[in-house]
């Protein structure tokens, strides 16, 4: 006997995604756009705001060095003129100090990690890196102010001593009070983290055919380094350092609790009088007119374009390491 | 009985050499005390580098000679590399005996439990507490993870499971994103929300700057997590006829679960102590403020950062225990990420 069982019809092959596939992908790839948007908002909106300072300044916006407004008894601008040729300046002074304090002692610390350091050490130290990496700048700022700033003066009056005679090291008028040379001191301390593990991320993907051969062929640990670690990490390494350039050219409350802001073109690094386009923004806030607001707009702005070009210009750097190998 | 035979080990540090390297520490400490003694230097980190120096000196020129200039330089470097992680070192060691050091003094109850409306700068520290700036940090922050856990996640499945055409270029975006400097954030939510809409400062403000912060740590740290998830998962759940949404629905997420909350306890570390944009945005009242969409809302780092420039001696300790309690979040947050990835390895 037989039973008559009703055929299932098979399910239709179809490669078209169904319904909730097409609005799954549709939020997912909405969210994904959100980094454009933000981006692309910011730079929107602070070129909007800024404009009017951007027009009537014109180039001497980035040439110019003076900061002033000047009001009538009914409240009218009588004269403006804002100028961030002394914060750029500034800026880029304090993040190639500490970008050159911060290159090496990273550097030999990410080696020391890689290839000398004891498992457990590394476990122990990569986490405190890590850790002071999450530290907020403000914790910076106040330690830097109150413990670090009374040594790297006396430092800078070292330094001013026995290499005075160049011209960067210069101090005239002798005033070392929060120079560029401290909030560099600072901002190395803050950028040492990030450099240390992009150089150990890069140095940990060396070879390890090339790194056996070199000890097989008799080298030593240094020759070792020398022949197969460095060529292969040195494009890592120095996106990593721009890296922590970009960082520290945005960086704000750190360098402002250290920083003698003078709006005047200065490159002895020794000497107290620094400046510093995010620095400048805080300082001013507080008491602007609505039409001094629009130029800090215009000045973030600048800010904004500036570590954005350092950043893309790090991030190609890095990832080119992985091909720039011998 | 036989006995095994010893490996003899001839790389092996005799006594002899032991003793000879111990011999070189011994005499690159006294060379240091002598030096350091007798020339006009002070101070710790004088003794610190003079000692490196000399011990790589000494054990440069030993190994030169009874091993030749290639071991020297080995010898010399492998000091030098100590000494960069030793100096990497020192700031942090410093930095936490500091706020440990300063920041307890001014811990004590009614801190927790007071706020500072009715408190002045020079107020004993008995007076008045950081209340307002606890309530206000957690309502910020939990504001700013409304807004970026989605959008960070999302962002990450975009570029791990649609993997789609502009996957590189917003690889790229994100990158970029992560070094927004802080106060960039800030002034782009005064000219874009402040300004325009609502007209007063206020807790969401902050948070919504805040977010811009935090969506890259967040998307960042998704990505390398959901990359981790074996493609074989997502196969299994395809080959059983699930959509891809159900197959990331159900199996992707849910087996990256514990590694996505890392992702937002480090968005969380990331975000805690920034400073600048609420300075811009927040208004930082001394009350504790219950409603982020009206009125000044104090935090943590205001706080922080309104005691240390009060300056008189009361609230520059009020700054140092702010600090004190921060960093205390900060290392609860981060121990706890670090025991929950960990444990994602196994």
């Amino acid at each position: 006997m037989s039973i008559a069982v009703d055929q299932v019809k098979p399910r239709e092959i179809t490669t078209k995604p169904r319904l909730s596939d097409r609005v799954f992908r549709g939020i997912v790839t909405t969210g994904g756009f959100s980094s454009l948007l933000i981006l692309g908002l910011i730079s929107l909106f602070l070129g909007y705001r800024g404009f009017e300072v951007f027009r009537n300044e014109g180039l001497s916006f980035i040439t110019s060095s003076e900061w002033s407004i000047v009001f009538d008894e009914s409240g009218n601008i009588v004269e403006s003129n804002f100028g961030l040729a002394a914060m750029l300046v500034g800026t880029i002074l304090c993040a190639l100090v500490a970008v050159i304090i911060a290159v090496p002692i990273s550097v030999f610390s990410a080696l020391f990690l890689n290839f000398y350091a004891p498992a457990w050490l590394k476990k122990i130290l990569v986490a405190v890196i890590d850790l002071m990496a999450a530290f907020p700048s403000i914790l910076f700022g106040v330690w830097g102010f109150l413990v670090l700033m009374p040594s790297v003066e006396y430092w800078a009056k070292l330094i001013n001593k026995y290499l005075g005679f160049i011209p960067l090291f210069e101090i005239k008028p002798y005033f070392v009070t929060r120079s560029p040379f401290v909030a560099g001191v600072v901002l190395a301390i803050m950028i040492i983290p990030i450099i240390t593990s992009v150089s150990r991320e890069v140095f940990a993907q060396a070879p390890l055919d090339r790194i056996q051969a070199a000890y097989a062929l008799g080298a030593t640990r240094w020759a070792m380094i020398k022949a197969v670690v460095i060529p292969h990490g040195r494009s890592g390494v120095i996106g990593g350092a721009m890296l922590g350039l970009g960082r520290a050219m945005g960086e704000t409350v750190a360098v402002f609790t250290v920083l003698n802001i003078v709006f005047q073109v200065n490159w002895h690094i020794l000497l107290g009088a620094g400046g510093n386009v995010a620095s400048l923004i805080i300082l001013k806030f507080g008491e602007a007119s609505p039409y001094e607001i629009k130029a800090l707009m215009a000045a973030g702005l600048v800010l904004f374009v500036l570590t954005l070009g350092v950043n893309a210009l790090a991030d190609f750097v890095v990832k080119r390491t992985g091909k720039s190998g011998r | 009985m036989n006995t095994i035979p010893k490996p003899s080990m001839p790389w092996a540090a005799t006594p002899k050499d032991r003793l000879r390297d111990l011999l070189i520490l011994v005499g690159a400490i006294v060379f240091t005390y002598v030096f350091v003694g007798l020339s006009p230097m002070n101070g710790k980190l004088a003794y610190f580098f003079i000692f490196f120096m000399t011990y790589a000196i000494f054990t440069g020129t030993y190994k030169g000679i009874t091993r030749g200039s290639a071991a020297a330089k080995d010898a010399v470097v492998s000091s030098v590399v100590v000494v960069g992680a030793v100096a990497t070192l020192i700031p942090i060691t410093s930095i936490l005996a500091t706020v440990i050091s300063k920041g307890y003094k001014g811990l004590s109850i009614n801190l927790f439990t007071t706020d500072m409306s009715l408190a002045t700068a020079t107020d004993p520290l008995s007076n008045g507490g950081l209340l307002h700036a606890i309530t206000g940090t957690l309502t910020l922050v939990g504001i700013a993870l409304i807004i970026s856990v989605p959008l960070g996640i999302l962002t990450a499945l975009y570029m791990t499971e649609i993997k789609g055409r502009f996957m590189k270029p917003i690889k790229f975006l994100v990158q970029a994103m992560s070094g927004v400097p802080s106060i960039v954030a800030g002034l782009f939510i005064l000219s874009a929300v402040l300004y325009p809409i609502t007209k007063s400062s206020s807790g969401l403000m902050g948070a919504l700057a805040l977010s811009i912060l935090m969506i890259p740590t967040i998307a960042r740290t998704s990505e390398e997590v959901l990359l981790l998830i074996p493609s074989e998962l997502r196969e299994a759940g395809v080959a059983l006829g699930g959509t891809q949404w159900r197959t990331v629905a159900m199996i992707v997420v849910p087996a990256a679960r514990s590694g996505l909350i890392t992702a937002m306890i480090l968005g969380v570390a990331r975000i805690a102590g920034e400073t600048a944009p609420l300075l811009l945005l927040t208004g930082g009242g001394d009350k504790v403020n219950p409603n982020p969409f009206d009125g000044p809302m104090g935090s943590l780092p205001y706080y922080i950062w309104k005691s240390f420039y009060a300056g008189s001696e009361e609230s520059i300790t009020r700054a140092w225990a702010g600090l004190l309690v921060l960093i205390v979040i900060i290392l609860v947050l981060f121990i706890s990420a670090r025991s929950l990835s960990s444990r994602k390895v196994k």
